[in-house]
């Protein structure tokens, strides 16, 4: 591999490991429940904000289990 | 409006702003070290004198809605990963734990000496918020026609919140790691979901009320998950409660 893929890369490997961490599934179902409520506003529902704090809360409760399914 | 009435509101409004942006730094200083924290605020803090000295009163043209988009959907992903260290932190240990191994590690890579994750959350507190300070204090200004006084509120209110905030960031050292893991989680989650929220058009009930409900709402949902973990796990509750 060249230099210039290297380089690109350790840059791509770093902004993933910066922005994703150790559990994709948190900043993948954080994107999804944005989106979510985004789909919801559009669609007219008055009460869309509901949904990103209910969403952030499931994440958190999958990204737990997962933690405990990798330890175990 | 008087110029009592247009400093009274401008300074409240900032106020908010201001303790936001102040518990973001302190909270990322207390758990992953101040000289990254306080290099990230201080480099947001030139980049807003810059942008303020640049836009001028234009400043309002920034788009807003697409920096809350993508500041709160980050702050949202570090805030759930460092709930979801800090629940099985404290199911583990309970909130006295304090042991160092399990600072949390995070996605924090380190870059020019500094902690990435500390430098890049309190840059984007600092700059986010202290936008928003400058929006109060053009539009308040602006509309009563008393821009200097409404300036002078904005930065009266910042320099406040942040000396009420350093004089007590040491008291800090003395709360448990495991509560500040936990505590600094739910901040971040909760200004993630409500930036992000705002971001893509949804109005909150109450506004920045919304605020202290959503931290209640996320802190008992960790309160809930911590629970679960220890009734999933009897050790962990044995090694909680010794």
């Amino acid at each position: 591999m060249t230099a210039l893929g290297d380089g690109v890369k350790r840059f791509a490997g770093f902004w993933y490991a910066f922005v994703v961490g150790d559990d994709w599934t948190i900043a993948l179902g954080v994107v999804a429940s944005v989106a979510a409520a985004y789909g919801l506003l559009e669609a007219g529902a008055t009460e869309s904000w509901v949904l990103l704090p209910l969403g952030a809360v499931a994440v958190l409760a999958l990204s737990i289990r997962r933690a405990n399914r990798r330890a175990s | 409006m008087h110029w009592g009435g247009t400093f009274t509101t401008t300074f409240l409004a900032s106020c908010v702003e201001a303790i936001e942006m102040v518990a973001i730094v302190v909270g990322v200083g207390a758990i992953r070290g101040w000289r990254s924290a306080l290099v990230g605020a201080g480099t947001g803090f030139v980049v807003l004198v810059v942008v303020g000295v640049a836009f001028g009163t234009a400043l309002t043209a920034v788009p807003i809605d697409a920096l809350r988009l993508v500041v709160g959907t980050l702050l949202l992903v570090f805030g759930l990963q460092w709930l979801s260290k800090g629940v099985r932190r404290v199911a583990r240990k309970g909130l006295a734990g304090d042991e160092e191994e399990d600072v949390p590690e995070g996605p924090g890579a380190t870059r020019f000496g500094l902690d990435w994750t500390s430098f890049v959350l309190a840059f984007k507190g600092v700059l986010l918020e202290g936008l928003e300070i400058a929006f109060i204090v053009v539009t308040f200004g602006s509309t009563a026609g008393r821009l200097p006084v409404a300036a002078v509120a904005g930065s009266a209110a910042l320099v406040l919140v942040a000396t009420v905030g350093a004089v007590f960031h040491g008291s800090l050292t003395r709360i448990p790691r495991s509560v500040l893991i936990l505590v600094v989680g739910l901040l971040l989650s909760t200004f993630g979901t409500f930036w992000a929220a705002e971001g893509v058009g949804i109005d909150w009930p109450g506004d920045e009320l919304a605020l202290p409900v959503l931290l209640g709402f996320f802190g008992a949902a960790a309160a809930v998950l911590v629970s679960l973990q220890r009734r999933a796990s009897p050790v962990l509750a044995a090694q909680a409660a010794a």
